[in-house]
């Protein structure tokens, strides 16, 4: 079938390619020329502190922003605005409040026109993934912040796409939470393995998950350096590799703070 | 009806229920407040007429007087066609209002350059007392319904246009970005996002359009009618039937209670996911 070919990847090219892809609003660069291929099925981290262009890159890929220069190519075509194979998960969650857990993660199988069985089966079967089994009748005013973020990511599994953006995820929710939603995306992504680019400002919560973390410089935002994470999974925050990394990132991170002056 | 109490029960089982004694003594405060209220219309009424004729008593009836004057009203059949005469002419106006109010509003938040156009219009038009309107209704329409229901429309439009174009500009952009890279069209980012989204304040605009049409008729039966309450109170001033005039403003009073509570049911049953958000 024609649709296959245009999924899978040829051998060697990569899922997502960004070559010199820049942003500029107005006068103010955003983002210099940022060149990075991601590997199908990778697990890149996007990591600096706010003001690098971080975002600004993920909404890139994502089609919320276009390039002000350079191109950013999904499955080797040039990404135009905002598409079903790549889904989005957001810091402030971003659920349609007037929809229950389970519409909400039914929304995609929706607009492909699935059934509405068909809809509600997946729906459940995600709920289920992300450890919401029992709460599908909820609405999200009724849910706890770690709940919510599980029903969004629910929601964007539910659809399928081959790419997963991840935009500070985590970033609102408090330590412990913070920490087991980590683990479980993680075993979610061991078993129903997307190409993940995810957004974070702590260091940790990059060694901890990524294959690939890139460091972003500021003013302006650009990629500083790039990490390849050999520590093998599950990740331990206290093996000496790890730490070792996370001190070394720290002080990358720490030049590129200091580069904002007073904050 | 049915539909509407369902919903209810499931929402109020989520929140804490509030306590037996103290649901009865919130409703115990209430039928106390009017109860004074019409204690001291008594005391005054009462009191002017046979103690100290502080003016003529024929001015202002006592509260029997109005219920007397009511049961009359009732048995001529005159007070039912009043209110039917009324509420046919606030539904029809109204309605015209709702419909013409919410599709105007959504064309008008969901296209810039029609909101660039229309909006200097209505904002032109917008502090404009609708009463002013009403004479030159009375000429371009007649004085049959028309002019009635066209008047009652023209008011009511404000409010739900004005409410609906504010609910579409405070849609959350993060939800319309979550609902495209879901693959939503443009068509269904209106459907599903902008729509449920703008639906609370739509919802608050129709409520205050239908209060406002209950606000207008009343003038405009004064102006140009043989029928409705307005008339009843208008054509009551003419004979010096005080108690009929009084009668006229309670029923439109009650008329608006009820009114105003079934709407409010129907708003939380509509939104009842926001209920859920608040407990």
């Amino acid at each position: 079938m024609p649709m296959q070919a245009t999924r899978l990847p040829a051998a060697g090219r990569p899922k997502i390619d960004i070559r010199g892809a820049a942003k500029r609003f107005g006068k103010m660069v955003a983002l210099e020329g940022v060149d990075l291929e991601l590997r199908e099925n990778s697990f890149t981290c996007l990591l600096g502190p706010s003001g690098c262009g971080k975002s600004t890159l993920l909404n890139m890929i994502a089609g919320f922003a276009e390039p002000s220069a350079g191109q950013v190519l999904v499955d080797g075509r040039p990404v135009q605005g905002p598409s079903a194979d790549r889904g989005v998960v957001f810091q402030e969650y971003a659920l349609f409040p007037w929809r229950t857990a389970l519409d909400n993660v039914a929304f995609g199988p929706m607009l492909k026109g699935r059934s509405k069985s068909e809809q509600q089966a997946i729906a459940r079967r995600y709920l289920s993934l992300v450890g919401l089994a029992g709460h599908e009748q909820k609405y999200p005013g009724n849910l706890s912040g770690g709940m919510k973020q599980r029903v969004a990511i629910a929601r964007a599994l539910a659809n399928d796409p081959s790419v997963l953006l991840m935009d500070e995820p985590f970033g609102a929710l408090d330590a412990q939470t913070r920490e087991t939603l980590q683990e479980e995306l993680l075993r979610i992504w061991e078993q129903d393995r997307k190409t993940v680019v995810f957004v974070t400002h702590s260091i940790s919560e990059a060694i901890f998950l990524a294959d690939r973390i890139v460091v972003m410089a500021t003013r302006p935002g650009a990629v500083k350096q790039v990490f390849d994470v050999e520590i093998p999974r599950p990740r331990e925050r206290s093996d000496p590799e790890f730490v070792r990394l996370e001190r070394e990132i720290k002080l990358l991170v720490r030049a590129e703070v200091q580069k904002l002056g007073v904050i | 009806m049915s539909a509407t109490t369902l919903p209810a029960i499931a929402t109020a089982a989520e929140r804490p229920p509030s306590p037996w004694p103290q649901r009865l003594a919130n409703a115990g405060m209430r039928c106390l407040a009017i109860l004074i209220f019409i204690g001291i219309w008594s005391v005054v009424s009462l009191g002017n007429q046979y103690l100290w004729k502080f003016f003529n008593p024929v001015l202002l009836p006592t509260p029997i007087d109005v219920v007397r004057a009511g049961i009359d009203a009732v048995q001529t059949g005159e007070l039912q066609a009043n209110i039917i005469a009324s509420m046919k002419r606030v539904i029809q106006g109204f309605g015209i209002a709702a419909i013409a109010g919410v599709v105007v509003g959504l064309a008008v938040g969901t296209w810039k350059p029609l909101e660039k156009l229309v909006e200097p219009m209505i904002e032109l038009l917008r502090p404009i007392p609708p009463l002013a309107f009403l004479p030159m209704m009375v000429l371009w329409f007649g004085i049959g319904e028309m002019s009635k229901i066209a008047f009652i429309a023209y008011a009511a439009f404000f409010p739900v246009f004005t409410t609906t174009v504010e609910g579409i500009k405070y849609v959350d952009p993060v939800l319309v970005r979550a609902a495209s890279s879901l693959g939503a069209s443009r068509a269904d980012l209106f459907r599903y996002v902008v729509l449920p989204a703008a639906l609370p304040s739509i919802i608050t605009g129709l409520r205050l359009g239908f209060g406002l049409s209950f606000f207008v008729i009343v003038a405009a039966e004064f102006i140009a009618a043989d029928s409705g309450l307005g008339y009843m109170i208008n054509d009551a001033r003419t004979f010096f039937m005080v108690s009929q005039m009084l009668l006229g403003a309670v029923v439109i009073g009650l008329i608006g209670f009820v009114v105003n509570i079934l709407l409010r049911s129907l708003e939380a049953w509509l939104l009842r996911w926001r209920v859920a958000t608040r407990g």
